[in-house]
């Protein structure tokens, strides 16, 4: 349970970067990062684990039905959504906090959709073409498919204007490389060609099954049976994750088809606040994945291009900051009207939903009137 | 006006033709509907006019049909899917169920899912298993869903037009059994709202309702029932997911009995929501209690058993008579 012999890093785990014949085609993407945007890697991975810290305590404190932490794979997320262009549709699954973060989702919906008071609810157009979480293992990757087909067939793809041309990238784990929507979605997306990465994090824990018991061959090396090129990244390398995404991304929206990589890192935390990870988890392979961990990587390797000591006071102070705001508006939330349920499970009017609202409406008034 | 005697599965034919040439956006997705036409010829020739790009032949997998419709929606298309027979469509159900019927709701109402589904369904084709079922109730049961079953030529021509002009993910469930008799279609209007049941035959001494397959059977049953004194009024329900309860309360107050029939097994089916409601809303109007005819609860059988199987004009009257017997 580590890195193999196929796994693509430019940064190793003391921060130094990796120049080798495979690294050389990536470290161009690297090398054309400013320092600001390489502050930026550092800077939301650290205020997201930050944030993740808090929701946990939140959950604990009662003030949250589940939270599902995303501590260890922030390298993998913050590299993959820095790499995207605005106009290309990203994907969850669910533990994307910092993905949604960075295309201009507020945290606190998150947060709302796990105190149990929204299914979701943004709009993806207004905020940054990031769609809405599938707690349903595997079947957004066959929705990223079909978005990807569409781009296609309305042609806003491959028409040679990258800042234009639209791809696709759909998140999902090593637990759902096991459902048949994942094998359905890289069929359609190999016959159509779709421009689209498949971005597995692949953080060797499906709750409490092992990677192992998914699949007996590297899940980097499934898709060429497919016809997808595949490829295996360490996840906890966020200028990995960003420069090979980004360059599978102009790949697949100059017209090239889809790509898949498979990032691997490490659930460091449980599944979610309701699973106990000490009663089936080896305490040695944990340790291994604390000594890779992509924020510490990153900090040494900020530090050794002269990044000092106020930047990352400032950066911890911004995870302080947003921690304290998410914890004062999650106790400040309300509840929506029970008649909300009825709004948008039509987009027309529909006689079912407008008889049981006003049969609500007029059950809760009665206990208005004290009878 | 043009009025044409066509079959049904022409008039569907025609009717997403011209629902194609109206809007752009509307393409066909689904397993050998390309060239081919499709296993029942519904799409015949579509595919040479429209191209490839709105015509797909898409691998074969149900789920990845719906996921994938899913996503066109998302980028501003208007996806129409057909799965080839009723007993195939349970691997696309989490993709129809859970997600399709859902996404409107968990976006907030900001995003539509104008899909449609186009379902043949139903027996009397003589043909092997998960080839003759009537799976509706799993989907009518499904908030967030639309569903809809002509039972004439004209209504599916019209039917289908309607149902990818919703912005509504939407179940068109096509009787099999219906494909191929002719009826007059009216190319100039449909005469009737997509969600509406309509009376097709007046009476006054028992209502028997039906929808898709089970339409003519009901008329042929009331012909039998007028030859043996008994006036019996035939509702075509049309759309099972809303039900048009008007018409249906207004027969049932007029003639005190119901007979409701439908080739799905009975148990927890459209027929027994109609009985529910109908004995909530019309109770003091009823002379007898509200009876259900229907296939059995059963898995359906080999096709030699399915004249035993799916109900006729004999199992209809027969519970005519028990009707008129309180």
């Amino acid at each position: 349970m580590a890195y193999t012999a196929d796994t693509l890093r430019l940064l190793d785990a003391s921060g130094s970067l990796v120049e080798d014949d495979r690294t050389s085609e990536f470290l161009p993407l690297i090398e054309a990062l400013s320092d600001e945007q390489l502050r930026d890697f550092h800077r939301q991975m650290v205020v997201i684990r930050r944030f993740d810290v808090e929701a946990g305590n939140l959950q604990r404190q009662g003030q949250l039905a589940l939270w599902i932490p995303s501590v260890g794979q922030e390298g993998a997320q913050v590299g993959s959504a820095y790499a995207a262009r605005p106009q290309d549709h990203i994907f969850p699954a669910y533990r994307e906090h910092v993905v949604a973060r960075i295309r201009g989702v507020d945290p606190m919906r998150i947060i709302e959709l796990l105190r149990g008071l929204s299914h979701g609810g943004w709009d993806p157009a207004q905020h940054g073409n990031f769609h809405l979480y599938t707690l349903v293992i595997g079947s957004q990757t066959l929705h990223a498919t079909g978005l990807a087909m569409g781009l296609q067939l309305t042609g806003a793809t491959a028409t040679g204007d990258p800042e234009r041309d639209a791809a696709v990238v759909v998140y999902f784990g090593d637990g759902a490389s096991s459902q048949g929507d994942v094998s359905e979605a890289l069929v359609f997306a190999a016959s159509y060609q779709t421009p689209q990465v498949f971005f597995l994090q692949n953080n060797h824990w499906a709750i409490s099954v092992p990677v192992q018991r998914q699949s007996r061959t590297p899940l980097f090396q499934r898709p060429s049976g497919f016809g997808i090129p595949g490829i295996q990244i360490d996840g906890n390398d966020v200028l990995a994750s960003y420069a090979v995404t980004k360059a599978n991304l102009d790949a697949a929206r100059a017209g090239a088809g889809p790509r898949f990589i498979e990032a691997l890192t490490y659930r460091i935390g449980a599944h979610t606040s309701s699973d106990d990870p000490t009663k089936y988890r080896d305490e040695q392979d944990l340790e291994f994945w604390l000594a890779n961990d992509p924020i510490a990587r990153f900090e040494a390797y900020l530090r050794s291009r002269g990044e000092g000591d106020a930047f990352f006071a400032e950066v911890a102070q911004e995870g302080e900051d947003l921690a304290a705001d998410v914890r004062k508006r999650t106790l400040e939330l309300g509840v929506p009207p029970a008649s909300d349920m009825f709004s948008h499970v039509y987009s027309e009017p529909h006689p079912l939903m407008d008889a049981q609202a006003a049969w609500l409406e007029a059950y809760e008034a009665g206990f208005q009137e004290g009878r | 006006m043009t009025v044409e005697s066509l079959s049904m599965a022409k008039a569907i034919n025609l009717g997403l033709r011209q629902a194609m040439l109206d809007d752009p956006s509307v393409l066909l997705m689904g397993e050998d509907i390309g060239p081919l036409g499709g296993v029942f010829r519904v799409t015949e020739g579509l595919h040479a006019e429209f191209g490839a790009q709105r015509v797909l032949d898409t691998p074969l997998a149900e789920s990845g049909i719906i996921g994938t419709a899913i996503g066109l929606a998302m980028s501003g298309l208007r996806p129409v899917c057909e799965i080839q027979f009723d007993g195939f469509i349970y691997p696309g159900f989490d993709q129809i169920t859970s997600q399709l019927a859902k996404l409107t709701a968990r976006h907030g109402g900001a995003m539509t899912f104008p899909v449609v589904i186009r379902v043949p369904y139903g027996g009397h084709i003589g043909a092997i298993e998960h080839h003759q079922e009537s799976p509706e109730a799993y989907f009518a049961h499904t908030a967030g869903l639309r569903s809809v079953t002509p039972a004439t030529p004209h209504d599916a021509y019209w039917m289908i037009q309607e149902a990818i002009a919703s912005d509504d993910p939407m179940m068109f469930f096509e009787p099999k059994s219906r494909y191929w008799p002719k009826g007059d279609v009216d190319d100039s209007a449909s005469g009737i709202p997509l969600h509406a049941s309509r009376i097709v035959r007046e009476g006054t001494e028992v209502t028997l309702i039906g929808y898709g397959p089970m339409v003519n059977v009901l008329l042929a049953a009331a012909d039998i029932a007028a030859q043996e004194g008994t006036s019996a009024e035939v509702i075509d329900l049309r759309s099972l997911s809303p039900i048009d309860y008007g018409p249906v309360l207004a027969s049932v107050r007029k003639t005190g009995r119901l007979v409701v029939a439908q080739e799905a097994p009975g148990f927890v089916s459209i027929g027994s929501e109609i009985a529910a409601t109908v004995t909530e809303q019309a109770f003091y109007s009823l002379e007898a209690p509200v009876l259900r005819v229907a296939g059995f609860d059963t898995p359906f059988p080999p096709a030699k058993l399915e004249t035993a199987y799916l109900p006729d004009a004999d199992r209809v009257l027969e519970a005519v008579d028990r009707a008129m017997a309180y």
